[in-house]
């Protein structure tokens, strides 16, 4: 368990944070830019030490304000990848990856070498490397320091779209391979859904929201936080059955199957799977004679008090054990003719091709970080 | 081409030795000073700098008198050298390596104190999150990457060493073969008539020396440069 209880006044800005997070899984503090997120993670690093407060990792205490307890970030054991990686140039990529290393064990260097793909870089010099070798390297660089928690602090922000895509199926691979709690800042939503079991939500140096990617990202109250525009629900499937004819995959999830294009992984693998409100489709009655194949039968759950031509409904397409949320965004005008209100039953259909490659999510921690808030 | 004269010789070695000592002495003490002025703020900061820079705007005459008062055999700090270890620096080349010193430490401590604040401490926030304690860090962090601004600080004091005069003659007097540096026998040669032909083979000596260095210091400091901006 990672508990945080901080206050700290930087300039103008004060931050006042109080979370518990599991430690197990990826948690993402998620938040614009300025809303705190690095301050948090700089606490719990301890390069910034908070006025009052209170910081416990796994039972130990890093930070006790009123014990007086401030112990020094060499000696907390936590891994910390920086956005712009920090790697020391005047050592070459091997020295780099050995800085931190706390025993001589060839073992486990060849195997870090190995998952992060580093082999041909070791004699480098971090100046010659791009962008993602760089975080690569740094992200070793951190593990072989055997950390009990890994800190990432926007560590794609400052690549490009291919770089990122070169990373992200790495940090996930970490999740699997490595038993290091990872706590992830972002302010991108795509990388928070492909990567984060359990959310935190950052807002003016104060938590918004904790609980699970899932739960979250489907309240329409969070909208302002999750992102009005990029609006969607994400809801966790497992993949049922494939379709070698038409090529296209079955994820099944309680209620409900969804066709999506093909995907390469074993039968029974858990995905998670984001849909964005303004892909859905609602009709009042079932639909027929469309080219759309995900259709639901499901309930309204709540209407968002918007004032403009759009509005965002909530819809339960799960069962009454175990409910599955997704949102909807429809013209008022829309709202009006097909005279929904809470509870109202309703079809809610999505395009294939409008959903988006589902990423592992196993969700493990999430519960966990849910009950203990 | 060149055959030196025993006077010349003897005053060119005694330069390089009074610059390498000033040099090796002054070292610790300005990166200590630089330091505590690029990374500490405490009562009195503005009062060091302006010690430390003192003696570049001095005049040269004046540092030599104030040493002479201060470190002569009756002077109390010389005088308390002498009484408990035995050890003068009155007219001898410790009194030059020590007056050149002196003149060479702003030129020094300001050099590592400008690289001292270009270290990223970012990265050595880095270093510490990797379990390094602060004393590692700056061995293998900070010191490596201010390494061109501590070879430039060595080269400007040593140059300066070399080339000290007021400071010296004040301080220490003008002794053939125990004070007397290259601008010492330099300016002793114009005191007497036929003096010029000497004068000028010290003069071609100490351009020699000047430019030794800096090639030296150049090459060196590609290096480490290159270095720390991590290519190969």
């Amino acid at each position: 368990m990672i508990e945080i209880d901080v206050e700290a006044t930087l300039g103008d800005f004060a931050l006042a944070a109080k979370f518990v997070a599991p430690s197990a899984g990826i948690t993402a503090l998620f938040g614009r830019s300025g809303a705190g997120k690095t301050s948090i993670v700089n606490a719990l690093a301890g390069l910034l030490t908070p006025s009052r407060g209170k910081i416990v990792v796994r039972d130990e205490i890093l930070f006790d304000s009123a014990r007086r307890i401030n112990m020094p970030p060499n000696r907390r054991r936590l891994g910390y990848i920086f956005q712009e990686g920090r790697l020391f140039p005047h050592y070459s990529v091997k020295g780099n990856l050995l800085y931190g290393a706390k025993r001589n064990d060839a073992a486990s260097f060849d195997r870090i070498v190995a998952l992060l793909g580093l082999g041909e870089l070791l004699r480098r010099r971090p100046g010659d490397l791009s962008g993602g070798e760089k975080q690569r390297v740094a992200i070793g660089r951190a593990i072989l320091a055997e950390p009990r928690l890994l800190l990432m602090d926007e560590p794609l922000a400052a690549l490009d779209a291919a770089r990122k895509e070169e990373i992200l199926p790495f940090i996930a691979a970490l999740r699997g391979a490595l038993d290091i709690p990872v706590v992830y800042v972002s302010h991108a939503m795509d990388e928070v859904i492909r990567l984060a079991d359990a959310l935190v939500l950052v807002d003016g140096g104060k938590i918004a929201a904790t609980g699970t990617v899932e739960e979250l990202t489907s309240r329409i109250d969070l909208r302002p936080l999750t992102g009005r525009f990029e609006a969607g629900a994400v809801i966790r499937t497992v993949l049922r059955g494939h379709d070698k004819v038409y090529g296209l995959s079955e994820l099944a999830f309680p209620g409900g199957r969804l066709r999506v294009p093909h995907i390469d992984l074993p039968l029974g693998t858990p995905l998670r799977l984001r849909i964005h409100a303004r892909d859905v489709v609602l009709a009042s009655a079932p639909p027929s004679g469309l080219s759309i194949r995900n259709a639901f039968a499901g309930r309204v759950v709540e209407i968002s008090p918007d004032k403009g031509p759009l509005v965002d409904l909530r819809l339960d397409i799960g069962t009454p054990a175990e409910p599955v949320m997704l949102w909807a965004r429809i013209t008022q005008r829309a709202l009006a003719d097909l005279r929904l209100v809470v509870g109202s039953p309703v079809h809610a259909m999505v395009k294939t091709v409008a959903l988006e490659r589902p990423s592992p999510g196993t969700g493990r921690g999430i519960s966990e970080a849910h009950e203990a808030v | 081409m060149l055959t030196l004269t025993p006077v010349e010789t003897a005053a060119l070695l005694l330069s390089l030795w009074v610059g390498l000592a000033s040099m090796l002495f002054s070292l610790p003490l300005a990166l200590a000073v630089a330091w505590l002025l690029a990374r500490r703020r405490f009562v009195g900061h503005q009062l060091l700098n302006g010690l430390v820079h003192l003696p570049l705007v001095l005049p040269p005459v004046v540092v030599g008198f104030a040493l002479l008062v201060l470190f002569g055999r009756h002077g109390p700090i010389g005088a308390w050298l002498y009484d408990t270890f035995g050890f003068t620096v009155a007219f001898n080349w410790k009194g030059a390596a020590l007056a050149s010193a002196v003149m060479g430490f702003p030129l020094m401590a300001r050099a590592m104190r400008l690289s001292l604040e270009g270290v990223d401490r970012r990265l050595e926030a880095a270093a510490r999150t990797l379990g390094a304690s602060r004393w590692r860090v700056f061995w293998t962090i900070t010191l490596p990457l201010m390494a061109p601004g501590i070879l430039t600080g060595a080269i400007l004091g040593f140059a300066r060493s070399v080339g000290e005069f007021g400071a010296t003659i004040t301080f220490v007097s003008n002794i053939p073969g125990e004070t007397q540096t290259l601008p010492l026998a330099l300016y002793a040669f114009t005191q007497v008539p036929g003096g010029d032909p000497p004068a000028f083979r010290l003069c071609v000596i100490a351009v020699i020396v000047a430019m030794t260095a800096l090639l030296a210091s150049e090459i060196v400091a590609r290096r480490l440069d290159k270095r720390i901006r991590g290519v190969q």
